[in-house]
């Protein structure tokens, strides 16, 4: 009995690799959600005043504020003063280099296949490593300072750039935005911030690497990507968390700012602990993420895989208020077991000429619940505005749901708005197919899945498209037969 | 090479082959004819184990294993091989690679090394230039958008990459124009060597003409029902199935 319940064990850490727990003193606050507590979070960080003050409107707000509902899941009721806001590997002085990093931080990320130090670091991308409510450390700085480009952890931002951090912060998403916008802004812990000044191409990738170690914790980080005009960046976002059989909450916000003729692409791999086959366990998450191409002929693209989470609420929007402005999302979200997602995009139409696509590809699998909502508007101005929106959806299994809930608004006649929709089963057909090909069942089904996701995954860089597939194979396991 | 028994095969509770006898040898080519849904199709799904196709009575011998025994793609890394007579599209799968994936998984299956990609990469273009195919296809998703005939090519160049011991060509002639007929017969004549063996079901003499078979079956209503040399079909094509009535009455 006991083996099998170890065999069982054993099978789900190879099917969750990112599932290990790192033993580290950690500096905690106490749990629950209160005007103290947030004045501890923000003393712990030494902010300045202002910070402070505006995380206390938030906290003001958010207490009007009831938990949405209208999305297509099953939310377990959050006890949010159970939660512990902030939590931090403790460290005597705050390291000043990567050399003064506690060396178990630095393992914890080697395990995770993002190695921080020198000799290992990965070519090409500079890494923002984001532990519990802190951030470890970065790479690249002095590359990227030599640029003029800023990517710093957000509390550094606060202390060392403060005038940018206030003039763009909520300035995409406020603080009023929703109910987790809010929560978020008056606890937020760390996160990254990214400046590209005018007419740079940002010489590398940049990435965050976002990590829930502690128990009982909730993490709730800030993003903030500043272009200036002509400015362009590639922004790649990761995260994990070790299993557990507790729910833990992660809602985060991500603020993008795109000026006249400024491109920005950020790509997500989500991986974050989805829970146990019987759904227990697992990560709530409950995320804002909006890009703003404030000017003309600026563009953004989002690119999100998302295969972990028990429960995903995530709606990256743009707002294309630049005439010409482009908006892009490219998705694809797995479920399978008993995770629920509803995720897809708001594309708001402003500017004249303004376009946008939508590519969203859903996957179920096991007795999991997979929605997409997508909303485009067509604001009165935007005349000569195009979208174009297609929605497909692949089911494994005969107990899993996917849903496509579009809204379509438009107020200028001129405005064309596309919308293609499908619905298949992974074909018994095409399974015989590739098995008298020699192919075992899960390498086809493998392949089929890769292939339906194909147009998403030649939008992420090279890397990350390779870690996307292994990943979709990994969470498919054992989805069939 | 291939020694059925007796094969009785149900497909949803449904009897459809009802005690079918075939023996292949090394090496021979059979033609396996006979009127619509008298059971060909099923005979092909059966020996590549297609889900639902249950053997109620009977055996299937492959070179002297049981092929009920295995999975579809132990029989595929054994050395069976079907082309589909309604290949399958797969969006978004580029067809090089999963050809050289399939080709691979066998070789792994068998012990052997995989194939590097500027090995695989010849020999498909050969198939390719052999069937006079257009290279494109081979960027393209597997049988995505292919016409009917570009689709029954392709089965055609999958079966000369993985170089099966047996080959069970379901219709392929059907669909296909004068020229590409000819050159999908060039295509299986190309892999007859001697030792590989080939069951080709098919409607028509036309490609009975280029392939010259060993023998010539009629199936009906789930059996054999006659069998012969190349004059069989001759004699089909000229009176078609009436005479099978006949003899039954
Ligand atoms: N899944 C199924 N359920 C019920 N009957 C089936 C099923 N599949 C095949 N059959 C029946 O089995 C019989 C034989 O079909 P099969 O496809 O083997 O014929 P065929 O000889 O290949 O015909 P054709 O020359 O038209 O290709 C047909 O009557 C068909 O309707
Ligand atoms: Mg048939």
């Amino acid at each position: 009995m006991n083996q099998t319940v170890e065999q069982v064990n054993q099978v789900i850490q190879q099917r969750y690799k990112a599932g290990f727990y790192t033993d580290i003193e950690s500096d905690r606050v106490r749990a629950g959600l209160d005007e103290e507590i947030i004045a501890m979070i923000s003393a712990k960080k030494e902010e300045p005043t202002w910070m402070l003050e505006w995380r206390l409107k938030a906290f003001h707000h958010w207490q009007t504020m009831r938990e949405p509902n209208w999305a297509h899941l099953k939310v377990p009721a959050i006890d949010l003063q159970k939660i512990h806001y902030y939590a931090a590997p403790k460290q005597k002085n705050r390291p000043k280099s990567l050399d003064e990093v506690d060396p178990k931080l630095l393992e914890t990320f080697d395990k995770l296949g993002v190695p921080l130090h020198e000799r290992a670091r990965l070519a090409g991308v500079a890494v923002d490593a984001v532990f519990d409510s802190v951030s470890v450390g970065t790479t690249f700085q002095k590359e990227l300072k030599e640029a003029g480009v800023i990517f710093c952890s957000f509390s550094e931002a606060v202390k060392d750039h403060p005038e940018l951090v206030r003039e763009y912060l909520g300035s995409v998403v406020p603080y009023s935005d929703n109910y987790f916008a809010a929560l978020n802004s008056a606890v937020f812990s760390d996160g990254s911030f990214v400046y590209i000044p005018a007419n740079t191409r940002c010489p590398m990738e940049l990435s965050t690497y976002f990590r829930i170690n502690a128990r009982d914790t909730g993490q709730f980080e800030r993003t903030l990507i500043i272009a200036e005009p002509g400015a362009e960046v590639s922004y790649l976002e990761g995260c994990t968390a070790p299993m557990r059989d507790e729910n833990q909450l992660h809602a985060a916000v991500v603020e993008l700012v795109a000026r006249k003729k400024a491109k920005i692409k950020y790509s997500t791999v989500q991986n974050w602990y989805p829970g146990d086959e019987n759904g227990k366990g697992g990560i709530y998450n409950f995320v804002t993420k909006r890009g703003d191409c404030r000017e003309d002929d600026a563009r953004i693209s989002w690119t999100q895989v998302e295969t972990g989470s028990a429960i995903t609420w995530k709606y990256p929007s743009c707002i294309l208020r630049g005439d010409r402005s482009a908006g892009e999302f490219y998705s694809v979200a797995l479920t399978h077991n008993h995770q629920q997602a509803d995720t897809g995009t708001k594309m708001i139409h402003l500017g004249k000429d303004t376009t946008s696509k939508i590519i969203s590809k859903g996957i179920s699998a096991g007795k999991s619940n997979n929605s997409y909502r997508g909303l485009v508007r067509i604001a009165k101005r935007a005349a000569n505005a195009r979208n174009y929106t297609q929605c497909d959806s692949l089911l494994i299994g005969k107990t899993c749901g996917a849903h496509t809930f579009p809204y379509i608004e438009s107020a200028n006649p001129t405005a064309k708005v596309e919308h293609e929709a499908t619905t298949s089963r992974i074909g018994e057909d095409q399974l015989f197919y590739c098995r008298t090909r020699g192919l075992d069942e899960e390498d086809a089904v493998a392949m089929i899945v890769d292939g339906f996701c194909k147009e998403v995954f030649k939008e992420l860089p090279m890397e990350f498209a390779v870690e996307a597939k292994a990943l979709l194979e990994i969470s498919l396991e054992g989805a069939v037969g | 090479m291939l020694n059925i028994k007796n094969l009785h095969v149900a497909v949803n509770g449904k009897e459809i082959l009802k005690g079918l006898d075939l023996d292949v040898g090394p090496g021979e080519l059979h033609a396996l004819m006979g009127p619509n849904g008298s059971g060909k199709s099923t005979l092909g799904y059966a020996l590549a184990g297609r889900d639902g196709y249950e053997i109620t009575d009977g055996s299937v011998a492959f070179e002297g294993q049981d092929l009920a025994e295995l999975e579809p793609e132990e029989r595929a890394a054994a050395g069976l091989f079907l082309a589909f007579q309604y290949p399958v599209e797969i969006p978004g799968v580029n067809n090089a690679y999963f050809l050289r994936a399939a080709l691979n998984a066998q070789r792994k299956a068998r012990g052997e090394e995989e194939v590097d990609s500027m090995t695989f990469l010849k020999t498909v273009r050969e198939s390719i230039k052999t069937l006079k195919m257009d290279e494109a296809l081979l960027k393209r998703a597997v049988n995505e958008g292919f016409s009917g005939g570009e689709k029954k090519r392709n089965e055609i160049v999958q079966m000369a990459v993985l170089q099966p011991k047996l080959a069970v060509l379901d219709e392929t002639d059907s669909g296909l124009d004068i020229d590409a007929l000819k050159l999908v017969a060039e295509g299986i004549n190309g892999l007859r060597d001697g030792k590989r063996s080939f069951i080709v079901i098919t409607h028509y003499q036309r490609l009975l003409d280029y392939l010259t078979p060993d023998r010539v079956h009629v199936l009906s209503d789930g059996r054999i029902v006659e069998s012969g040399g190349q004059e069989l079909s001759h004699r089909l094509e000229a009176e078609g199935y009436a005479f099978l009535e006949e003899s039954a009455a």
